[in-house]
């Protein structure tokens, strides 16, 4: 009964941090629709050189397309930053399903001695940050030679641990009498695999899949540490000078880089979350 | 003969769990492990030439004022910010405990940021927090004296924000699936034996939890070090000394390809690391033994 008269509390509370979330993306949008010479009005202290304070407005005075248009038609410069992401995130995700679902399968489903100790090693691996593992990839990387080409940021990727600690979580769920029995009716290691395996442990593959998107389109310290030459620039680190008269640009290419990663959130969220309660379960 | 199938099976496992695992673990191997060993060498050994130096790199680096001063920051953030971060998203989680309806209003919304590329709202942090910005601007409006945020000692505030902001949300599922694992027999039982809510929070809520806090804290740990990316992407290569961590020094490292130096701070973070998770890893498991 007590905490029923605390709801109403709550509920603001809970709608004000729901407000701080929203009010940068509201502002990004907002700020891509709004004419120059507004952003102009508000923003000659931040970007320019007025000394004035900023200031914003919940809705623009006015709406203008005309930023959207001349960044998706005129800015062919733009376009290679997004393409150069597709090229590095989508392999980059593949890999880790080609090559983790099934490392991930035997983790999990498979009796084989030392087990536990490999999987022990993938999450020691899994919780070193990018800055411990820098200079390893590096000398692996250069001793490539694929320094400053997209698979310099590929290939470290594809091994990643964290993917595979996720669908092993995932297909350690499925009963291990059912794959007694296809096994008794004479079914080989691999059509368990695909037969059983993938269909049922499909939203612990798509959660991987997602995770590692998530991670792959916000890279920062990869393309910086392994790519030098510009025309590879990915999208999560490419920030045009912005100045107050292309402000309004800078606004629609910061919504563009966040469309494709909100659309995936929301077509797969479900999935999102069970890959995030998955690596919050001890074992 | 069962046995002897049995047998025969376990070695078709065996044989079959090479077989899924050889790409992975020729990966690992040739990306991480064998390098990861070359690293560690590297890290006694001279520059020129392969002379054992024995800790001559490691003191170099402790000799290093940017260093010692990226080595205090990133502490003080950690210090700072895993906690804030756990307490502030475990209140939240306990005000949507139970309600799913609620749950269903803010779920998504909180969990949002997470997928927010940190480039998207490099415009907003500099909108908000410039010396010109909008909190500046709120500032003057409230009569007191507006800040140069990102180039002061606020740059920290601004960077723990920052990264509250993007994991708060994260945060919140993991507690709540920690809280909905709790069987709700613990309560009733309690409730029988007169227990009022403030006694089953202190006496089962808590100490139920014991799994999810050291998951999360985990977790929060590993995320704290992608913070840089807010930092990097607002204030570059050398920002403001109070938010100059770990990952910068490595960063410009780098840059001047120091193998030798970056070599020693890797292996001492990987060290860090290790120690601190195993150490809360085993803190938890004796904590579970006595209960």
């Amino acid at each position: 009964m007590k905490i029923k008269r605390w709801q109403p509390a709550s509920f603001v509370v809970l709608f004000l941090l729901a407000l701080l979330v929203w009010s940068p993306l509201w502002m990004l949008i907002t700020g891509a629709l709004t004419p120059t010479d507004e952003l102009d009005r508000h923003l000659s202290g931040v970007l320019g050189a007025s000394g004035e304070l900023a200031s914003w407005s919940v809705l623009p005075n006015r709406i203008t397309f005309k930023h959207v248009v001349e960044l998706l038609l005129d800015t062919p410069a733009f376009f290679r930053v997004f393409w150069n992401s597709c090229i590095q995130v989508f392999p980059a995700v593949a890999g880790q399903i080609l090559v983790g679902a099934p490392a991930a399968w035997a983790l999990s489903q498979l009796r084989f001695r030392g087990r536990n100790a490999l999987f022990r090693l993938y999450i020691v691996l899994m919780i070193l940050p990018f800055q411990v593992t820098m200079a390893s990839s590096y000398i692996v990387l250069n001793r490539l030679d694929l320094i400053d080409t997209p698979l310099a940021i590929i290939l470290p990727a594809m091994f990643s641990a964290f993917p595979v600690f996720i669908m092993t979580k995932f297909f350690g769920g499925i009963p291990r009498e059912m794959l007694e029995a296809a096994r008794m009716d004479g079914a080989s290691e691999w059509s368990l695999f695909f037969r059983i395996g993938l269909p049922l442990g499909l939203p612990g593959v798509l959660s991987a899949a997602l995770l590692g998107f998530v991670e792959g389109w916000n890279a920062v310290e990869q393309p910086i540490t392994f790519l030098k030459t510009a025309s590879l620039t990915p999208l999560s680190v490419f920030l045009p000078a912005t100045t107050v008269s292309n402000a309004g640009i800078s606004f629609v290419s910061a919504v563009v880089t966040l469309l494709p990663a909100v659309l995936i959130f929301l077509l797969g969220q479900q999935y999102l979350e069970q890959g995030i309660l998955a690596s919050g379960i001890k074992e | 003969m069962i046995r002897a199938r049995n047998k025969r099976m376990g070695r078709g496992e065996a044989r079959a769990a090479l077989a899924f695992l050889a790409p992975s673990l020729i990966g690992i191997f040739g990306m991480v492990l064998l390098p990861t060993a070359d690293v560690i060498r590297r890290s006694f050994f001279s520059a020129m030439g392969n002379t054992f130096v024995g800790l001559e790199n490691y003191r170099a680096i402790f000799e290093n004022e940017s260093f010692r001063l990226a080595v205090g920051n990133t502490i003080r953030f950690l210090l700072v910010c895993i906690p804030l971060l756990l307490l502030l998203s475990l209140a939240t989680a306990l005000m949507l405990y139970r309600r799913k309806r609620l749950q269903d209003l803010f779920r998504t919304t909180y969990l949002l940021t997470l997928v927010v590329p940190v480039t998207s709202v490099v415009m907003i942090i500099q909108t908000v927090f410039h010396k010109n910005g909008l909190l500046s601007a709120l500032c003057a409006l409230l009569g007191s004296t507006p800040q140069d945020w990102l180039n002061s000692e606020f740059a920290f505030l601004v960077l723990v924000v920052c990264y509250l902001w993007k994991y708060f949300g994260y945060n919140v599922i993991l507690w709540l699936a920690g809280l909905a694992a709790i069987p709700d027999s613990y309560y009733e039982a309690a409730r029988v034996d007169g227990a009022n809510e403030i006694k089953c929070f202190f006496y089962i809520t808590l100490p139920q939890l014991g799994g999810t806090l050291f998951i999360t804290g985990v977790l929060a740990l590993i995320n704290s070090f992608k913070v840089f990316r807010e930092a990097y992407l607002v204030a570059g290569r050398y920002p403001n000394s109070s938010i100059y961590m770990l990952q910068h020094v490595l960063s410009n490292w780098f840059s001047n390809l120091d193998m030798q130096k970056i070599s020693a701070a890797a292996v001492l973070l990987m060290l860090s690391i290790l120690l601190v998770v195993f150490a809360a890893q085993r803190r938890m498991d004796r904590k579970k033994e006595g209960a």
